[in-house]
């Protein structure tokens, strides 16, 4: 993969996002970066996706639409999102101010066998986002890049869209819990909508 | 906007939206259906309510799982046909035990005027029933209000999936030729 070697290191962007991370709840995606999000430690506000492939920005929508007041960060793969590209076009005509999605693009599917996805070939995920309406949109190719749109989450005025190019590797897995029930109520206790 | 007015004041559409109401329903994630079109056109006019259009109808399980999540209560409104897109979805709010009341408008049912219609009308029931959802079929107007509580109230009660079935006989086939 020394073509794109410049790209970032997916743990350490992670890292970066969720360093300051303050009252930001969390939804990953199907696969690569819930065992990414896992890698920084496992929290209560992070709800993973273990399956469903195509629906953690839209999750992350309905979460932003029912509490205006936390924001809400949306952590997926460029495969994911692919799987899921309608949800831009829908959260593009909502763009609830508290929702930042980026999308980890290594233009592989690294959970199948580093198979190419179609942003190495001819899609650019930035671009459909813009043409989808999103109103602030990153390009994100280096650390610098990536501490100014996550320093932007908390104060954005719209929903945020990044795509953040990342290296095509494969990092140790980090599981976190992977029973749906659990994650959902854990998740609904800290932030106050369950008793 | 659509003509709200109506000179029937049992509309089963307008009870089907008040019990949503009462059942405080705060999110309604659609896919544009003739046969929804007034609960949709209520939804949106509706201050208290976030009425979400949709590309297809798996997008709407998705948002109702973050509306949960973030304590929020919601509904999906979609056509028959749409069920099909909701299958492999439909894992994640039985793995995670997500609350879910879908109502659905039939096609490729009664009278049906177009066969592309009816392979997934025929057996929309059915493949609920196989993801493991609990089905209401509603037949006659004065049934729809009741039933829909009745699925919200199970749903929300044991955090199951529940879809309600409303028949194309009761909605009134779809004209073609007018």
């Amino acid at each position: 993969m020394i073509s794109n070697d410049h790209r970032l290191d997916r743990r350490a962007a992670i890292r970066i996002l969720l360093e300051k991370r303050g009252e930001l709840l969390l939804v990953t995606g199907l696969g690569s970066t819930t065992w990414d999000a896992a890698s920084v430690g496992d929290d209560e506000r992070n709800f993973y996706l273990w399956g469903a492939m195509g629906a953690a920005a839209m999750v992350g929508l309905g979460l932003a639409i029912a509490r205006p007041e936390r924001r809400v960060l949306v952590v997926t793969g460029d495969g994911e999102m692919l799987m899921g590209l309608g949800s831009l076009a829908t959260i593009g005509v909502q763009r609830p101010p508290n929702l930042a999605i980026a999308v980890f693009d290594n233009s592989h599917y690294g959970e199948t066998g580093m198979q190419a996805s179609h942003t190495a070939e001819a899609v650019e995920l930035l671009g459909v986002a813009q043409a989808c309406g999103f109103k602030e949109t990153f390009d994100v190719t280096n650390e610098l890049g990536l501490r100014e749109f996550a320093g932007h989450i908390d104060d954005a005025a719209t929903t945020l869209f990044a795509r953040v190019a990342i290296r095509a590797d494969e990092p140790p897995r980090v599981l976190p819990p992977r029973d749906g029930a659990l994650l959902k109520t854990r998740f609904r206790r800290a932030i106050g909508a369950e008793a | 906007m659509g003509d709200l007015t109506t000179t029937d004041p049992l509309d089963w559409r307008d009870e089907i939206f008040a019990v949503l109401k009462r059942a405080e329903i705060r999110q309604v994630g659609y896919v544009p259906d003739a046969g929804h079109a007034r609960l949709i056109e209520l939804g949106r006019r509706d201050p208290a309510i976030r009425a979400v259009p949709l590309t297809t109808e798996e997008e709407g399980l998705a948002l109702l799982a973050g509306a949960w999540l973030g304590g929020q209560r919601g509904a999906l409104l979609m056509q028959s046909s749409g069920v099909g897109n909701c299958i492999n979805m439909l894992a994640m709010t039985k793995t995670c035990r997500f609350p879910l009341t879908m109502l659905v408008t039939m096609r490729g049912e009664w009278a049906e005027f177009n066969p592309w219609q009816v392979p997934m009308g025929s057996h929309t029931e059915a493949a609920l029933e196989l993801c493991d959802v609990l089905v209401y079929r509603v037949e006659r107007p004065e049934d729809a209000a009741e039933t829909v509580a009745a699925a919200l109230d199970i749903a929300f009660n044991g955090d199951l999936a529940t879809a309600v079935l409303l028949s194309q006989r009761m909605i009134g086939a779809k004209r073609w030729v007018k």
